[in-house]
């Protein structure tokens, strides 16, 4: 599973920051990229569902590759 | 339309509504105190309800409508975001709102873009978190005062204490004016939007406190927003000293009451909730998810945007010059977007609510603002485990473009 924040949607509310640092960083404008290749680790996929469910602008997805 | 202001309520009194979907009211009584339910008639028997009262606008009620209108930039412009037109040219004032405007948030792209991309590193997660020891310590102090009376008022002694001095801190200027910085901004976005006068002069007081603050960092920088601003250069010119002045503006009026309204509502929320509240005194690790649900549930501000051009949005016949109003607190209560929605759930997982707007205008302070409040509340909960309403009071709300309590006596 691999976690993508479409960067032309993220308005930088940072609550994927907030709710999955392990998977998300974001730059000093608040906007919000996939850590490394994006790969979920095992036992964090919760948190990752987390992060696509609270983005107000539908801009995380998961994918399996 | 004119109003005469109820001098018990403070709110203006106006004739009564009878039919929301065609001539509401955010300054009503009743829509101030408990809007949930009005909310719930329109959005089922007309989500996008018209007004001719303060000016005349548009109030959607529906998340999927609040977000679509979100993002129909520029055709739903920025240009004038306050719920109530401002006074007229002829009547304007230094400082007034045909003179200095409030950058980003009063403007569309191209402006909007780059205004905003200067002031965002100041409220990036990581700044703002510089910002946390000064807000606990602060947040302490004001407990301290009170601590041995068994009794605050949360939203006059403490919530409306918080905000304007991070923001002052901000900014590089005195926080000891606090008070007058939250007068000033009750002001211009709750007491003068229902009195012209009082909303000129609160204007022209922020202004010309900003210009004297301006002109002494250029004789004097520092490391503050203003001397950055000033440092600033957009296409090799420096930035015009009343856009400085105008971002000044909107951190100060959008800093202030949103925030202290939002701390307001959820020690309200608390003080009557004795389950949530212990819930949070034991597991305080709950606190950033209950202050996103006490956000969504509670959402404090209505921002408005001015039609440019004629649009049909679902029917609605738009002309240019109407006002639409965000009604993002409305939106945050949609059952079509959230399960239970007039149920507060303080461990909400799900939860994509839109308080902070959504789209380009998403509020650039939100990180402070959520700081303030989970810090706020942290503390308040350690220090203050049981309290409740005292009953002998009157809990009072003001609302319009920002909603919450404004008097909230609690004793413990």
């Amino acid at each position: 599973m691999r976690i993508v924040v479409d960067s032309d949607k993220c308005e930088g509310h940072n609550r994927c920051y907030s709710l999955a640092p392990e998977l998300v960083e974001v730059d000093d404008y608040g906007y919000a990229t996939a850590k490394g290749d994006g790969v979920v680790p095992p036992g964090l996929e919760e948190k990752a569902r987390l992060a696509v469910d609270n983005c107000p602008e539908f801009a995380i997805t998961l994918v399996d590759d | 339309m004119s109003a005469s202001v109820d001098a018990d309520s403070g709110l203006p009194t106006t004739s009564p509504v009878d039919d929301w979907p065609t001539d509401y009211d955010i300054f009503d009584a009743d829509y101030v105190t408990d809007p949930y339910p009005i909310w719930d008639d329109l959005r089922g028997e007309c989500p996008v309800a018209h007004t001719e009262r303060w000016g005349g606008s548009w109030l959607p009620t529906r998340y999927e409508d609040v977000v679509e209108m979100a993002r129909m930039v520029p055709v739903l412009s920025s240009t004038d975001p306050i719920v109530v037109r401002p006074p007229d040219a002829a009547s304007d004032v230094p400082g007034g709102y045909h003179t200095v405007n409030a950058p980003p948030i009063s403007s569309d792209p191209p402006v909007h873009t780059w205004s905003r991309r200067l002031i965002l590193p100041w409220f990036s997660p990581k700044a703002t978190a510089e910002h946390e020891p000064f807000t606990r310590e602060l947040c302490n102090r004001l407990i301290d005062e009170v601590i041995d009376t068994g009794r605050i008022d949360g939203a006059q002694q403490y919530a409306q204490q918080i905000p304007p001095r991070v923001i002052a801190k901000l900014l590089g200027v005195d926080g000891a004016k606090a008070d007058e910085f939250t007068e000033w901004v009750r002001g211009v976005l709750e007491l003068g939007l229902t009195n012209p006068a009082l909303r000129q002069k609160s204007r022209e007081l922020i202004r010309n406190f900003f210009m004297s603050e301006i002109a002494d960092r250029q004789k004097n920088p520092s490391d503050d927003l203003i001397s950055e601003m000033l440092r600033t250069e957009i296409d090799g010119k420096p930035l015009d000293l009343v856009h400085i002045a105008g971002t000044c503006n909107l951190m100060l009026v959008a800093g202030i009451d949103t925030t202290w309204s939002s701390i307001g509502s959820a020690l309200w929320h608390l003080a009557t909730h004795d389950d949530d509240r212990r819930r949070l005194v034991d597991d305080p690790a709950l606190i950033p998810t209950a202050v996103e649900e006490l956000l969504r549930a509670y959402s404090p501000v209505t921002m408005a945007r001015v039609v440019s051009e004629d649009v049909d949005f679902n029917g609605c016949p738009m002309k240019a010059g109407d006002k639409v109003l965000m009604n993002f607190p409305a939106a945050n209560r949609d059952p079509e977007a959230f399960e239970n929605p007039n149920d507060v759930i303080i461990d909400r997982q799900r939860n994509r609510h839109v308080a902070f707007g959504v789209g380009i205008h998403r509020c650039a302070g939100s990180n402070l603002a959520r700081m303030e409040m989970q810090v706020s509340i942290e503390e308040f909960l350690r220090r203050i485990p049981e309290f409740s309403l005292d009953d002998s009071a009157t809990v009072t709300w003001a609302g319009g473009q920002v909603r919450g309590p404004r008097q909230l006596s609690l004793v413990f």
